[in-house]
Protein backbone atom coordinates (compact mmCIF):
# COMPACT_ATOMS: atom_id res chain seq x y z
CA UNK A 1 0.00 0.00 0.00
CA UNK A 2 1.32 3.31 -1.00
CA UNK A 3 1.62 6.51 1.62
CA UNK A 4 -0.77 8.55 -0.13
CA UNK A 5 -3.85 9.32 2.00
CA UNK A 6 -6.68 6.91 1.35
CA UNK A 7 -9.45 8.11 -1.07
CA UNK A 8 -12.00 8.04 1.46
CA UNK A 9 -11.73 8.43 5.57
CA UNK A 10 -14.70 8.15 7.45
CA UNK A 11 -13.54 8.77 11.20
CA UNK A 12 -15.84 8.29 14.31
CA UNK A 13 -19.24 9.59 12.23
CA UNK A 14 -21.76 9.60 14.18
CA UNK A 15 -25.43 10.81 12.85
CA UNK A 16 -28.31 10.97 14.63
CA UNK A 17 -32.21 12.17 13.70
CA UNK A 18 -33.64 13.58 16.61
CA UNK A 19 -33.81 10.56 19.27
CA UNK A 20 -33.21 7.91 16.21
CA UNK A 21 -29.31 6.98 16.27
CA UNK A 22 -28.60 6.23 12.71
CA UNK A 23 -24.43 6.45 12.62
CA UNK A 24 -22.97 5.68 15.89
CA UNK A 25 -19.06 5.35 15.46
CA UNK A 26 -18.91 4.87 11.90
CA UNK A 27 -15.21 3.97 10.33
CA UNK A 28 -14.09 3.28 7.22
CA UNK A 29 -11.03 3.40 4.91
CA UNK A 30 -11.89 3.29 1.15
CA UNK A 31 -7.94 3.17 -1.09
CA UNK A 32 -7.50 4.18 -4.75
CA UNK A 33 -9.26 1.53 -6.91
CA UNK A 34 -10.72 -0.23 -4.23
CA UNK A 35 -14.41 -1.51 -4.69
CA UNK A 36 -15.77 -1.56 -0.82
CA UNK A 37 -19.99 -3.50 -0.75
CA UNK A 38 -21.79 -2.34 2.01
CA UNK A 39 -23.97 -4.83 3.21
CA UNK A 40 -26.57 -4.48 6.15
CA UNK A 41 -30.51 -4.46 6.65
CA UNK A 42 -32.83 -1.53 5.81
CA UNK A 43 -32.26 1.68 7.92
CA UNK A 44 -29.37 0.69 9.58
CA UNK A 45 -27.65 3.90 8.25
CA UNK A 46 -25.77 3.09 4.05
CA UNK A 47 -27.75 5.50 2.62
CA UNK A 48 -26.90 8.03 5.46
CA UNK A 49 -23.19 7.63 5.28
CA UNK A 50 -22.92 7.96 1.54
CA UNK A 51 -25.23 11.63 2.05
CA UNK A 52 -22.83 12.73 4.68
CA UNK A 53 -19.83 12.36 2.75
CA UNK A 54 -21.59 14.03 -0.63
CA UNK A 55 -22.62 16.87 2.07
CA UNK A 56 -26.35 16.18 1.73
CA UNK A 57 -26.15 15.46 5.24
CA UNK A 58 -24.12 17.05 7.98
CA UNK A 59 -22.34 14.44 10.13
CA UNK A 60 -23.27 15.38 14.42
CA UNK A 61 -19.55 14.43 14.90
CA UNK A 62 -16.54 12.63 13.35
CA UNK A 63 -14.22 13.45 10.74
CA UNK A 64 -14.65 12.45 7.12
CA UNK A 65 -11.26 13.01 4.91
CA UNK A 66 -11.49 12.58 1.08
CA UNK A 67 -7.81 12.61 -0.67
CA UNK A 68 -6.72 13.71 2.99
CA UNK A 69 -8.35 17.00 2.90
CA UNK A 70 -11.78 17.62 6.11
CA UNK A 71 -14.45 17.84 4.02
CA UNK A 72 -17.40 18.30 7.01
CA UNK A 73 -18.49 21.72 6.86
CA UNK A 74 -17.10 22.41 3.43
CA UNK A 75 -18.99 24.96 1.47
CA UNK A 76 -19.23 27.08 -1.60
CA UNK A 77 -16.25 26.09 -4.34
CA UNK A 78 -14.43 24.31 -2.19
CA UNK A 79 -17.30 21.90 -1.93
CA UNK A 80 -17.82 21.74 -5.94
CA UNK A 81 -13.84 21.00 -5.88
CA UNK A 82 -14.46 18.09 -3.68
CA UNK A 83 -17.92 16.69 -5.68
CA UNK A 84 -16.00 17.11 -9.09
CA UNK A 85 -14.28 13.74 -7.33
CA UNK A 86 -17.68 11.63 -7.08
CA UNK A 87 -19.87 9.91 -9.27
CA UNK A 88 -23.32 8.79 -7.58
CA UNK A 89 -25.93 6.20 -9.12
CA UNK A 90 -28.84 6.88 -7.03
CA UNK A 91 -30.89 3.54 -6.00
CA UNK A 92 -34.28 4.42 -8.16
CA UNK A 93 -31.84 6.52 -10.98
CA UNK A 94 -33.04 9.57 -10.10
CA UNK A 95 -33.30 11.10 -13.40
CA UNK A 96 -34.19 14.34 -14.40
CA UNK A 97 -37.72 14.58 -16.05
CA UNK A 98 -37.55 17.39 -17.69
CA UNK A 99 -34.60 16.51 -19.54
CA UNK A 100 -33.67 13.49 -22.39
CA UNK A 101 -31.87 10.99 -21.88
CA UNK A 102 -28.08 12.32 -23.39
CA UNK A 103 -29.00 16.18 -20.90
CA UNK A 104 -29.56 13.54 -18.50
CA UNK A 105 -26.37 11.89 -19.36
CA UNK A 106 -24.45 15.16 -19.76
CA UNK A 107 -26.02 17.44 -17.09
CA UNK A 108 -22.87 16.54 -15.31
CA UNK A 109 -20.59 17.84 -18.28
CA UNK A 110 -22.96 21.08 -18.81
CA UNK A 111 -23.58 22.78 -15.68
CA UNK A 112 -20.86 21.17 -13.51
CA UNK A 113 -17.73 21.29 -15.62
CA UNK A 114 -19.12 23.85 -17.86
CA UNK A 115 -18.39 22.12 -21.24
CA UNK A 116 -20.47 23.37 -24.55
CA UNK A 117 -23.85 21.57 -25.00
CA UNK A 118 -22.36 19.53 -28.11
CA UNK A 119 -19.15 18.42 -26.80
CA UNK A 120 -20.98 17.00 -23.99
CA UNK A 121 -23.50 15.73 -26.30
CA UNK A 122 -21.03 13.13 -28.09
CA UNK A 123 -19.49 12.09 -24.52
CA UNK A 124 -23.06 11.24 -23.42
CA UNK A 125 -23.43 9.27 -26.80
CA UNK A 126 -20.19 7.45 -26.23
CA UNK A 127 -21.28 6.71 -22.25
CA UNK A 128 -24.87 5.48 -23.13
CA UNK A 129 -23.06 3.33 -25.88
CA UNK A 130 -20.99 2.05 -23.23
CA UNK A 131 -23.89 0.63 -20.71
CA UNK A 132 -25.58 -0.75 -23.96
CA UNK A 133 -27.48 1.77 -24.79
CA UNK A 134 -27.70 3.18 -28.46
CA UNK A 135 -28.65 6.86 -29.95
CA UNK A 136 -31.69 5.83 -30.61
CA UNK A 137 -32.22 6.01 -26.67
CA UNK A 138 -30.59 9.47 -25.86
CA UNK A 139 -33.78 11.63 -27.29
CA UNK A 140 -36.10 9.84 -25.08
CA UNK A 141 -37.53 11.31 -22.27
CA UNK A 142 -36.69 9.15 -18.85
CA UNK A 143 -40.35 8.56 -18.07
CA UNK A 144 -40.36 6.05 -21.65
CA UNK A 145 -37.55 3.99 -20.21
CA UNK A 146 -37.96 0.45 -18.48
CA UNK A 147 -36.46 0.52 -14.92
CA UNK A 148 -32.91 -1.62 -16.47
CA UNK A 149 -32.70 0.99 -19.10
CA UNK A 150 -32.89 4.18 -16.44
CA UNK A 151 -30.07 2.21 -14.32
CA UNK A 152 -28.03 1.86 -16.93
CA UNK A 153 -28.64 5.67 -18.02
CA UNK A 154 -28.09 6.62 -14.34
CA UNK A 155 -24.13 4.60 -14.86
CA UNK A 156 -23.57 6.48 -17.48
CA UNK A 157 -24.33 9.65 -15.79
CA UNK A 158 -22.55 8.48 -12.76
CA UNK A 159 -19.48 8.14 -15.10
CA UNK A 160 -19.92 10.78 -17.81
CA UNK A 161 -16.84 13.01 -15.46
CA UNK A 162 -15.00 10.34 -15.17
CA UNK A 163 -14.78 10.61 -11.63
CA UNK A 164 -12.35 9.43 -9.06
CA UNK A 165 -14.58 7.86 -6.68
CA UNK A 166 -18.08 6.56 -7.38
CA UNK A 167 -21.07 5.85 -5.07
CA UNK A 168 -23.95 2.54 -6.66
CA UNK A 169 -27.00 3.14 -3.86
CA UNK A 170 -29.00 -0.49 -4.14
CA UNK A 171 -28.06 -0.63 -8.14
CA UNK A 172 -29.59 -3.74 -9.02
CA UNK A 173 -33.04 -3.34 -6.94
CA UNK A 174 -36.01 -3.63 -8.52
CA UNK A 175 -34.47 -5.26 -11.53
CA UNK A 176 -35.03 -9.11 -12.52
CA UNK A 177 -31.65 -11.28 -11.73
CA UNK A 178 -30.58 -11.20 -15.89
CA UNK A 179 -30.41 -7.25 -15.70
CA UNK A 180 -29.16 -7.20 -12.11
CA UNK A 181 -26.07 -9.28 -13.63
CA UNK A 182 -25.64 -6.74 -16.70
CA UNK A 183 -25.39 -3.84 -13.95
CA UNK A 184 -23.11 -5.56 -12.18
CA UNK A 185 -20.87 -6.56 -14.77
CA UNK A 186 -21.26 -2.94 -15.95
CA UNK A 187 -20.36 -1.59 -12.73
CA UNK A 188 -17.26 -3.97 -12.84
CA UNK A 189 -16.11 -2.95 -16.62
CA UNK A 190 -16.60 0.70 -16.02
CA UNK A 191 -14.64 0.87 -12.80
CA UNK A 192 -11.94 -1.23 -13.94
CA UNK A 193 -11.73 1.22 -16.99
CA UNK A 194 -11.69 4.36 -15.25
CA UNK A 195 -9.60 3.13 -12.33
CA UNK A 196 -11.97 4.56 -9.31
CA UNK A 197 -12.46 3.73 -6.29
CA UNK A 198 -16.30 2.93 -5.65
CA UNK A 199 -18.61 2.39 -2.49
CA UNK A 200 -21.58 0.28 -3.19
CA UNK A 201 -24.70 -0.37 -0.86
CA UNK A 202 -26.38 -3.55 -1.59
CA UNK A 203 -28.72 -6.00 -0.59
CA UNK A 204 -28.16 -8.50 -3.22
CA UNK A 205 -24.91 -11.07 -2.22
CA UNK A 206 -24.84 -12.05 -5.46
CA UNK A 207 -23.96 -8.45 -6.65
CA UNK A 208 -21.38 -7.94 -3.59
CA UNK A 209 -19.89 -11.07 -4.99
CA UNK A 210 -19.54 -9.90 -8.52
CA UNK A 211 -18.46 -6.03 -7.35
CA UNK A 212 -16.67 -6.08 -3.93
CA UNK A 213 -13.09 -6.08 -3.34
CA UNK A 214 -13.75 -6.07 0.57
CA UNK A 215 -17.43 -6.83 1.87
CA UNK A 216 -18.21 -4.50 4.64
CA UNK A 217 -21.55 -5.11 7.35
CA UNK A 218 -23.52 -2.14 8.40
CA UNK A 219 -25.34 -2.75 11.83
CA UNK A 220 -27.16 -0.05 13.80
CA UNK A 221 -24.97 2.74 12.91
CA UNK A 222 -21.35 1.20 12.85
CA UNK A 223 -19.40 -1.45 10.83
CA UNK A 224 -20.02 -4.61 12.34
CA UNK A 225 -17.35 -6.70 10.21
CA UNK A 226 -15.20 -5.51 7.06
CA UNK A 227 -13.04 -8.30 5.27
CA UNK A 228 -12.13 -9.42 1.71
CA UNK A 229 -15.07 -10.37 -0.68
CA UNK A 230 -14.34 -13.81 -0.74
CA UNK A 231 -13.66 -14.31 2.88
CA UNK A 232 -17.70 -13.48 3.62
CA UNK A 233 -19.13 -17.33 3.25
CA UNK A 234 -16.83 -17.93 6.11
CA UNK A 235 -16.35 -14.62 7.96
CA UNK A 236 -17.13 -16.36 11.54
CA UNK A 237 -19.71 -13.47 12.21
CA UNK A 238 -23.49 -15.07 13.33
CA UNK A 239 -24.70 -11.41 11.96
CA UNK A 240 -22.80 -11.37 8.30
CA UNK A 241 -23.93 -14.85 7.93
CA UNK A 242 -27.28 -14.34 8.99
CA UNK A 243 -27.88 -11.73 6.66
CA UNK A 244 -25.67 -13.32 3.86
CA UNK A 245 -28.31 -16.35 4.55
CA UNK A 246 -31.25 -14.11 4.81
CA UNK A 247 -32.18 -16.43 7.75
CA UNK A 248 -34.72 -14.83 10.05
CA UNK A 249 -33.27 -16.65 12.96
CA UNK A 250 -30.21 -15.26 14.55
CA UNK A 251 -28.45 -11.99 16.31
CA UNK A 252 -30.76 -10.03 13.87
CA UNK A 253 -33.84 -9.50 15.06
CA UNK A 254 -36.13 -7.41 12.81
CA UNK A 255 -38.54 -5.35 14.30
CA UNK A 256 -42.14 -7.42 13.00
CA UNK A 257 -45.16 -7.57 14.46
CA UNK A 258 -46.11 -11.55 15.28
CA UNK A 259 -49.91 -12.44 15.09
CA UNK B 1 -52.37 18.07 28.75
CA UNK B 2 -51.43 21.42 30.23
CA UNK B 3 -53.01 24.10 28.18
CA UNK B 4 -49.28 25.93 28.47
CA UNK B 5 -47.36 23.10 26.92
CA UNK B 6 -49.86 23.49 23.78
CA UNK B 7 -49.93 27.16 23.26
CA UNK B 8 -45.59 26.77 24.01
CA UNK B 9 -46.04 24.21 20.66
CA UNK B 10 -47.80 25.66 18.37
CA UNK B 11 -45.39 28.68 19.51
CA UNK B 12 -41.94 27.31 19.10
CA UNK B 13 -43.60 25.50 15.54
CA UNK B 14 -44.72 28.84 14.42
CA UNK B 15 -40.96 30.24 15.16
CA UNK B 16 -39.45 27.20 13.70
CA UNK B 17 -41.23 27.80 10.55
CA UNK B 18 -40.72 31.52 10.20
CA UNK B 19 -36.96 30.55 10.98
CA UNK B 20 -36.48 28.21 8.39
CA UNK B 21 -38.36 30.52 5.85
CA UNK B 22 -36.80 33.37 6.21
CA UNK B 23 -32.93 31.35 5.99
CA UNK B 24 -34.49 29.73 2.59
CA UNK B 25 -36.10 33.35 1.48
CA UNK B 26 -32.14 35.01 1.93
CA UNK B 27 -30.92 31.92 0.22
CA UNK B 28 -33.14 32.32 -2.72
CA UNK B 29 -32.81 36.26 -3.19
CA UNK B 30 -29.16 35.73 -3.07
CA UNK B 31 -29.18 33.04 -5.31
CA UNK B 32 -31.12 35.07 -7.74
CA UNK B 33 -28.22 37.69 -7.90
CA UNK B 34 -25.24 34.99 -8.15
CA UNK B 35 -23.46 33.40 -11.07
CA UNK B 36 -24.46 31.57 -13.23
CA UNK B 37 -28.10 32.67 -14.19
CA UNK B 38 -29.46 29.95 -16.38
CA UNK B 39 -31.50 31.73 -18.60
CA UNK B 40 -32.42 29.27 -20.63
CA UNK B 41 -34.47 28.25 -17.33
CA UNK B 42 -36.00 31.69 -16.40
CA UNK B 43 -37.13 31.69 -20.49
CA UNK B 44 -39.13 28.05 -19.45
CA UNK B 45 -40.48 29.33 -16.86
CA UNK B 46 -41.75 33.20 -18.09
CA UNK B 47 -43.69 30.72 -20.58
CA UNK B 48 -44.99 28.41 -17.79
CA UNK B 49 -46.24 31.33 -15.51
CA UNK B 50 -47.07 33.54 -17.82
CA UNK B 51 -47.91 32.77 -21.16
CA UNK B 52 -49.80 29.85 -20.11
CA UNK B 53 -51.81 31.54 -17.41
CA UNK B 54 -52.94 33.60 -19.85
CA UNK B 55 -56.36 31.98 -20.73
CA UNK B 56 -57.26 32.24 -16.81
CA UNK B 57 -55.92 35.45 -16.15
CA UNK B 58 -57.67 36.75 -19.10
CA UNK B 59 -61.00 34.62 -18.63
CA UNK B 60 -60.99 35.99 -14.96
CA UNK B 61 -60.54 39.70 -16.20
CA UNK B 62 -63.29 40.11 -18.35
CA UNK B 63 -66.04 38.49 -16.49
CA UNK B 64 -64.62 40.55 -13.37
CA UNK B 65 -64.84 43.69 -15.33
CA UNK B 66 -68.32 42.75 -16.60
CA UNK B 67 -69.65 41.67 -13.35
CA UNK B 68 -68.60 44.96 -12.02
CA UNK B 69 -69.65 47.61 -14.29
CA UNK B 70 -73.44 45.49 -13.72
CA UNK B 71 -73.19 45.70 -10.39
CA UNK B 72 -71.80 49.48 -10.06
CA UNK B 73 -74.88 50.26 -12.53
CA UNK B 74 -77.41 48.65 -10.05
CA UNK B 75 -75.76 50.22 -6.97
CA UNK B 76 -74.83 53.93 -8.51
CA UNK B 77 -78.60 53.91 -10.62
CA UNK B 78 -79.93 54.70 -6.56
CA UNK B 79 -78.31 57.58 -6.49
CA UNK B 80 -78.48 58.30 -10.10
CA UNK B 81 -74.97 58.31 -10.64
CA UNK B 82 -74.84 55.50 -13.44
CA UNK B 83 -72.00 57.74 -15.02
CA UNK B 84 -69.31 56.69 -11.92
CA UNK B 85 -69.48 53.24 -13.75
CA UNK B 86 -65.88 53.76 -15.68
CA UNK B 87 -64.67 55.53 -12.78
CA UNK B 88 -64.89 52.65 -10.73
CA UNK B 89 -64.71 49.97 -12.88
CA UNK B 90 -61.18 51.36 -14.18
CA UNK B 91 -60.29 52.06 -10.35
CA UNK B 92 -60.89 48.91 -9.22
CA UNK B 93 -59.56 46.70 -12.02
CA UNK B 94 -56.18 48.59 -11.83
CA UNK B 95 -55.84 49.12 -8.51
CA UNK B 96 -57.04 45.89 -6.54
CA UNK B 97 -59.17 43.38 -8.67
CA UNK B 98 -56.96 43.14 -11.80
CA UNK B 99 -53.49 41.90 -9.42
CA UNK B 100 -55.29 40.78 -6.61
CA UNK B 101 -57.69 38.03 -8.85
CA UNK B 102 -54.54 37.81 -11.20
CA UNK B 103 -52.50 36.67 -8.11
CA UNK B 104 -54.93 34.23 -6.63
CA UNK B 105 -55.30 32.23 -9.92
CA UNK B 106 -52.18 31.96 -10.72
CA UNK B 107 -51.37 31.20 -7.03
CA UNK B 108 -53.60 28.54 -7.45
CA UNK B 109 -52.23 27.14 -10.50
CA UNK B 110 -48.48 27.89 -10.50
CA UNK B 111 -47.52 27.05 -7.11
CA UNK B 112 -49.17 24.23 -7.10
CA UNK B 113 -47.30 22.90 -10.28
CA UNK B 114 -44.37 24.10 -8.63
CA UNK B 115 -44.47 22.49 -5.16
CA UNK B 116 -45.96 19.21 -6.79
CA UNK B 117 -42.90 19.27 -9.35
CA UNK B 118 -40.37 20.03 -6.69
CA UNK B 119 -41.57 17.94 -4.07
CA UNK B 120 -41.34 14.56 -6.77
CA UNK B 121 -37.82 16.20 -7.63
CA UNK B 122 -37.33 15.95 -3.11
CA UNK B 123 -38.61 13.08 -2.78
CA UNK B 124 -37.01 10.49 -5.87
CA UNK B 125 -33.44 12.12 -4.91
CA UNK B 126 -33.44 14.58 -7.95
CA UNK B 127 -32.76 17.42 -6.16
CA UNK B 128 -29.60 15.17 -4.39
CA UNK B 129 -28.41 14.03 -7.94
CA UNK B 130 -28.25 17.75 -8.47
CA UNK B 131 -25.93 18.50 -5.87
CA UNK B 132 -23.70 15.57 -6.93
CA UNK B 133 -23.67 16.88 -10.24
CA UNK B 134 -21.89 20.15 -8.45
CA UNK B 135 -25.19 22.48 -9.02
CA UNK B 136 -27.04 24.45 -6.83
CA UNK B 137 -30.58 23.60 -6.64
CA UNK B 138 -31.18 27.28 -5.27
CA UNK B 139 -29.60 28.62 -8.59
CA UNK B 140 -30.52 26.06 -10.76
CA UNK B 141 -34.38 25.12 -9.33
CA UNK B 142 -35.55 28.01 -7.08
CA UNK B 143 -34.11 31.38 -8.71
CA UNK B 144 -35.05 31.17 -11.89
CA UNK B 145 -38.08 30.26 -11.05
CA UNK B 146 -38.44 33.56 -8.21
CA UNK B 147 -37.15 35.50 -11.18
CA UNK B 148 -39.69 34.58 -13.92
CA UNK B 149 -42.59 35.03 -11.29
CA UNK B 150 -41.85 38.41 -10.38
CA UNK B 151 -41.59 39.53 -14.40
CA UNK B 152 -44.42 37.85 -15.52
CA UNK B 153 -46.96 38.48 -13.18
CA UNK B 154 -46.99 42.27 -13.90
CA UNK B 155 -46.92 41.79 -17.42
CA UNK B 156 -50.22 39.40 -16.78
CA UNK B 157 -51.62 42.21 -14.91
CA UNK B 158 -50.80 44.65 -17.48
CA UNK B 159 -52.45 42.77 -19.93
CA UNK B 160 -55.23 42.07 -17.03
CA UNK B 161 -56.14 44.94 -16.78
CA UNK B 162 -57.14 45.67 -20.23
CA UNK B 163 -58.95 42.77 -20.51
CA UNK B 164 -60.94 43.66 -16.97
CA UNK B 165 -61.35 47.36 -18.53
CA UNK B 166 -63.19 46.06 -21.47
CA UNK B 167 -65.03 43.32 -19.91
CA UNK B 168 -66.83 46.85 -18.39
CA UNK B 169 -66.66 48.41 -21.42
CA UNK B 170 -68.50 45.52 -23.53
CA UNK B 171 -71.39 45.66 -20.97
CA UNK B 172 -71.44 49.12 -20.23
CA UNK B 173 -72.17 49.94 -24.07
CA UNK B 174 -73.81 46.57 -24.70
CA UNK B 175 -76.15 46.34 -22.17
CA UNK B 176 -76.57 48.96 -20.56
CA UNK B 177 -76.86 51.49 -23.58
CA UNK B 178 -73.69 53.46 -22.56
CA UNK B 179 -72.31 55.92 -25.07
CA UNK B 180 -69.18 54.20 -26.26
CA UNK B 181 -66.55 57.12 -26.62
CA UNK B 182 -68.14 58.69 -23.53
CA UNK B 183 -67.16 55.60 -21.68
CA UNK B 184 -63.84 55.40 -23.10
CA UNK B 185 -63.38 59.22 -22.07
CA UNK B 186 -64.64 58.80 -18.37
CA UNK B 187 -62.37 55.38 -17.86
CA UNK B 188 -59.25 57.91 -19.46
CA UNK B 189 -60.33 61.13 -17.61
CA UNK B 190 -60.07 59.13 -13.83
CA UNK B 191 -57.23 56.96 -14.77
CA UNK B 192 -53.94 57.49 -13.39
CA UNK B 193 -49.99 56.18 -13.75
CA UNK B 194 -50.24 55.82 -10.05
CA UNK B 195 -53.20 53.54 -10.14
CA UNK B 196 -51.53 51.35 -13.31
CA UNK B 197 -48.27 51.13 -11.73
CA UNK B 198 -49.35 50.32 -8.03
CA UNK B 199 -51.33 47.92 -9.23
CA UNK B 200 -48.12 46.16 -11.04
CA UNK B 201 -46.06 46.74 -8.18
CA UNK B 202 -48.45 44.61 -6.05
CA UNK B 203 -48.33 42.38 -8.65
CA UNK B 204 -44.31 41.59 -8.83
CA UNK B 205 -44.77 40.90 -4.94
CA UNK B 206 -47.63 38.65 -5.45
CA UNK B 207 -45.67 36.59 -8.39
CA UNK B 208 -42.28 36.54 -5.64
CA UNK B 209 -44.84 35.27 -2.82
CA UNK B 210 -46.25 32.56 -5.70
CA UNK B 211 -42.76 31.09 -6.55
CA UNK B 212 -41.11 31.10 -2.85
CA UNK B 213 -44.30 29.57 -1.76
CA UNK B 214 -44.29 26.87 -4.25
CA UNK B 215 -40.47 26.32 -3.88
CA UNK B 216 -40.28 26.40 -0.40
CA UNK B 217 -42.93 23.77 0.55
CA UNK B 218 -41.45 21.88 -2.64
CA UNK B 219 -37.99 22.07 -1.66
CA UNK B 220 -38.88 20.69 2.01
CA UNK B 221 -41.23 18.25 1.28
CA UNK B 222 -40.93 14.74 2.63
CA UNK B 223 -42.60 11.47 3.01
CA UNK B 224 -43.25 10.12 -0.58
CA UNK B 225 -46.39 10.54 -2.49
CA UNK B 226 -48.73 12.20 0.79
CA UNK B 227 -45.87 14.19 1.31
CA UNK B 228 -45.63 15.98 -2.10
CA UNK B 229 -49.52 16.09 -1.83
CA UNK B 230 -49.14 17.84 1.46
CA UNK B 231 -46.41 20.47 0.31
CA UNK B 232 -49.06 21.10 -2.44
CA UNK B 233 -52.01 22.04 -0.55
CA UNK B 234 -49.81 24.36 1.80
CA UNK B 235 -48.26 25.98 -1.08
CA UNK B 236 -51.25 27.00 -2.53
CA UNK B 237 -52.79 28.33 0.99
CA UNK B 238 -50.26 29.84 2.43
CA UNK B 239 -49.36 31.65 -0.91
CA UNK B 240 -53.08 32.77 -1.24
CA UNK B 241 -53.14 34.27 2.24
CA UNK B 242 -50.02 35.61 2.38
CA UNK B 243 -51.11 37.11 -1.22
CA UNK B 244 -54.18 38.80 0.54
CA UNK B 245 -52.13 40.07 3.71
CA UNK B 246 -49.61 41.44 1.28
CA UNK B 247 -52.50 43.29 -0.66
CA UNK B 248 -53.89 44.89 2.67
CA UNK B 249 -50.11 45.68 3.57
CA UNK B 250 -48.86 47.52 0.13
CA UNK B 251 -52.31 49.61 -0.35
CA UNK B 252 -52.18 51.03 3.49
CA UNK B 253 -48.49 52.02 2.34
CA UNK B 254 -49.08 53.51 -1.15
CA UNK B 255 -53.29 54.98 -1.15
CA UNK B 256 -53.75 55.55 3.04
Amino acid sequence: MSNDPPKLLLDDVHKAFGPKVVLNGLNLTLHKGESIVVIGGSGTGKSVMLKCVLGLLRPDAGRIQVDGEDVVGMGGGKRDRVLRKFGMLFQNAALFDSLSVWENVAFGLVEGAGMAREEAREISLDKLRRVGLGPDVAELSPAALSGGMRKRVGLARAIATEPEIIFFDEPTTGLDPIMGDVINHLIVECVRDLGASTITITHDMSSARTIAHRVAMLYKGRILWIGPADRIDDSGNPYVEQFIHGRADGPIQMEVLKT
Amino acid sequence: MNPLAIVGRVVLGFLNTAGKLSIFTGQAVSSCFAPPVYLRLIGRQLLAIGYYSLPVVGLTAIFTGAVLALQIYIGSSRFNAESTVAFIVVIAITRELGPVLAGLMVGGRVGAAMAAELGTMRVTEQIDALVTLQTNPMKYLVAPRLIAATIAMPLLVAIADIIGVMGGYLVSVNKLDFNAATYLKNTFDVLEADDVVSGLIKAAVFGFIIALMGCYHGFNSSGGAQGVGRATTNAVVSGLILILVANYIMTDLFFA
